[in-house]
């Protein structure tokens, strides 16, 4: 839609709404920790709406006869209906007209970029600020869990929130990886009666949503409980398995799998390949934050992972990932948290909310920076050398490309370094497989519309075939390849 | 959770456990590790596989006491359960016929050559083992080696059993006497395997150096998820940045850099001392420095 489109389709929608009586409110603001006292805890740092609120910000959507939000949505979620529900006090149904899209609603409320998506369509938009669609997703959905917990913590009964554990009697579908793709394209197999395992390489599923994404953006609880959500749906899950080695993808034809969905993510870090990225206090994004919460070393000594808590340390990268591991870094008690970036703030491809989460917790920002070399101590980093950068002609991704300053070099003392500038296509499983079709970059060449690859039987999605994305894409990707899928299946054709 | 069905102990501080878990004992070769937590609080560390059972769909796993994590491991008896294994892991150890091998483990690092020099034996070389720890009773599995070995020597540091003095110094005087008795003052040795502490690997290395015969060695460099998805075991071969998990564990002696690996090694003394100190503290546990 054009601006122009917009405006006028915003005056007629709003007309409408006006005739409704509505009354003119401005977006309701979620409550939030204090940036001075979250930045020394690992708890959430947005608290959800209460139902008050809730109800305040749904009265504020004015349902559009042609709802832009919904096309918006990368798995087309009837936002429209939902919301109405909640406008009707109907949360338990909300929930569900939610879920008939969207099997992790608690936490796409959370992390989903929905400024650039669902969001960014509202027609509220153009004259103000859109409906906080997010917010209410999260709330319908946390909810029905504390509810839940409730349940637990009266003792009664073990949570199953959808009652007993449904039972699938079709083909039998392997999925790869338990990340948001793996959870999607399991949850939509079973949904329509496969029996679906999903086979996770380390002991917890989830994926980024429990290697990646902190505690403080994600809680674990809450990702625990949506995956209980899956498992109730029929979907076996059986982790410590890395398929292949354990089994191979022919182990698993052979053992009857009539399909495999392989969606085991980014997971392989990149570094810069400057000197001294081998000494100690130098991590991965990857490393750092699966420490911190896979491994819960914050909690160190009480869990037995360690973590070096630098007084001062260093994040490189403008992504989410960055974002993550510099308040992470705080978190762990630094004083001192740069976020070394190359380009400027404008061309952070990480989420506005983060970024500005970030600076409230005092994370400081070295823009058009850029790090050259790494020293160290005795075998342990001490500082890092950088260069200023300036923007020159915008390059293929239409950023515009950072070139360094001569004679600009400038160090920052630091005694941890976290490299956050990207992950590629974990090779284990993929190299496996030598007959799969692969992209320059190592990706799985798949369609993506079917995530069909050039094995039969075999599909892909999520950031091993697109590269590292975000968590509604990857859940769309496995939503679309369980259609495709159960059409392979029925059909035998691919 | 896997189920340990038999432990031995096979000298002070270090045990063998046999552990029930048939997709790995199905698939495993000699060479490749396995990553383990025991409880929930727990750290995820790799144990080199030290011998499988595909019948019994048994791993075998033998682990020398030093940190909180294998301390909690050798408080386990059969019966218990490790919360989690899995693997297995990294690249398989290469086995042709080279001719003739020599293959040195120390200490703990005795256990996993066990599988490696079998397969090589089997693989129709002439296997010669040189085993070796700081006194006579800490040579481990000393019958299994001479089982699968053409010849076996033990050092001891103490010279309580055999040659007394480091298994590099034993192999060094071997190679020397090795090349006086050829013709052509050349070496017959095609490939060395050297399994232990990484002092101990870097000075084997250096020894086979000057012979320029070929040195695999076993890297064990901190790990957390075990497959190549995080990069804390990262080292340097050959000047170049390689992941020990699915690049290794094996590689070439002579291109490690082992200054590198040991000081990444150290990383969490301190944390690992703290935790160490905490939970003997909580135990009240008598133990020997």
């Amino acid at each position: 839609m054009t601006g122009i489109d917009r405006e006028k389709e915003f005056k007629k929608e709003y007309k409408k709404g006006n005739e409704s009586k509505k009354e003119k409110i401005s977006r309701v603001a979620m409550p939030e920790q204090d940036p001075a006292v979250r930045n020394k805890n690992f708890s959430e740092v947005t608290l959800g709406y209460s139902e008050e609120d809730a109800l305040r910000e749904a009265s504020r959507c004015i349902q559009c006869k042609n709802p832009g939000c919904i096309k918006g949505c990368p798995v087309e979620i009837d936002i429209k209906g939902f919301i109405s529900l909640i406008q009707e006090k109907k949360f338990d149904e909300a929930l569900e007209k939610i879920r008939e899209r969207n099997g992790l609603p608690a936490i796409c409320g959370r992390v989903c970029p929905q400024e650039d998506q669902c969001e960014k369509e509202c027609i509220l938009g153009v004259k103000g600020e859109p409906v906080a669609i997010g917010r209410l997703e999260r709330y319908v959905a946390d909810r029905e869990m504390s509810r839940e917990m409730n349940h637990i913590t009266e003792g009664t009964e073990k949570c199953n929130m959808s009652g007993v554990t449904r039972e699938c009697t079709k083909e039998k579908v392997a999925v790869i990886g338990s990340g948001p793709a793996g959870l999607t394209c399991g949850a939509e197999l079973a949904k329509m009666g496969y029996r679906a395992t999903i086979f996770e390489a380390l002991h917890k599923p989830g994926g980024v949503l429990v290697y990646g994404i902190p505690e403080f953006r994600l809680p674990k609880e809450i990702v625990r409980k949506e995956i209980d959500y899956v498992k109730n749906l029929g979907v076996k899950v059986e982790v410590n398995m890395v398929i292949g080695k354990a089994l191979t993808i022919g182990d698993l034809f052979d053992s009857g799998f009539k399909a495999v969905f392989i969606s085991t993510g980014a997971g392989l870090p990149y570094f810069m390949g400057i000197p001294g990225e081998n000494l100690n206090g130098v991590y991965s994004a990857n490393e750092y934050l699966t420490r911190a919460n896979l491994m819960k070393a914050y909690c160190f000594p009480e869990y037995d992972t360690p973590i070096i808590k630098g007084r001062r340390v260093a994040v490189v990268g403008g992504g989410n990932v960055a974002l993550d591991s510099a308040r992470t870094a705080k978190r762990l008690g630094a004083e001192n948290v740069y976020l070394i970036y190359r380009r400027s703030e404008k061309e952070m491809p990480a989420r506005d909310e983060e970024i500005e989460h970030a600076r409230e917790e005092e994370i400081e920002f070295k823009l058009l920076t850029n790090p050259v070399k790494i020293s160290g101590k005795n075998g342990r980093i001490n500082k890092v050398k950088c260069i200023k950068m300036e923007l020159g002609e915008p390059d293929l991704s239409g950023r515009r490309r950072p070139v360094p300053v001569e004679g600009s070099e400038f160090d920052i003392e630091v005694d941890v370094l976290v490299m956050a500038i990207g992950q590629g296509p974990n090779p284990l499983l993929i190299s496996t497989i030598p007959e799969l079709e692969l992209t320059e970059k190592g990706n799985i060449k798949a369609s993506p519309v079917t995530g069909k690859t050039s094995m039969k039987g075999v599909f892909a999605g999520g950031d091993i075939v697109s590269g590292a994305a975000t968590v509604i894409l990857a859940m769309g990707a496995g939503k679309d390849a369980a259609r495709a899928i159960d059409d392979y299946i029925r059909t035998g054709i691919l | 959770m896997y189920k340990i069905i038999k432990k031995e102990n096979l000298a002070k501080d270090t045990d063998r456990f046999y552990i029930n878990a048939p997709l790995i004992a199905d698939k495993a070769k000699a060479g490749q590790f396995v990553i383990i937590r025991i409880n929930e609080k727990g750290e995820r560390i790799p144990l080199t596989i030290a011998g499988y059972d595909r019948e019994n769909g048994v791993i075998m796993l033998v682990s020398l006491r030093v940190g909180k994590t294998t301390f909690l491991l050798s408080c386990l008896s059969e019966g218990d359960y490790i919360l989690d294994v899995v693997g297995p892991l990294g690249k398989p150890s290469e086995i042709k016929n080279f001719g003739k091998v020599i293959c040195v483990g120390g200490g703990a690092g005795i256990a996993p050559v066990i599988p490696i020099a079998t397969e090589l034996r089997r693989a129709g070389n002439y296997v010669i083992s040189i085993i070796g720890a700081r006194s006579r009773d800490f040579v481990i599995l000393e019958k299994e080696m001479r089982e699968v070995s053409d010849e076996l020597y033990i050092c001891t540091d103490d010279g309580s059993a055999g040659y007394k003095g480091f298994v590099s110094e034993f192999l060094g005087e071997y190679l020397e006497k090795n090349i006086e008795k050829s013709a052509d003052k050349k070496t017959d040795i095609s490939r060395v395997v050297a399994i232990g502490p990484a002092l101990m690997m870097h000075a084997v290395s250096e020894v086979t150096r000057p012979f320029n015969i070929k040195t695999i060695v076993s890297l064990n460099s901190i790990m957390v998820d075990g497959t190549g998805m995080c990069g804390a075991c990262r080292v340097e071969v050959g000047g170049k940045t390689k992941f020990v998990c699915v690049d290794g564990p094996e590689f070439d002696g002579h291109d490690v850099d082992f200054d590198l690996l040991i000081s990444r090694q150290k990383i969490y003394l301190d944390q690992e001392k703290e935790s160490m100190d905490i939970y003997k503290h909580q135990c009240g546990l008598e133990m020997d420095k």
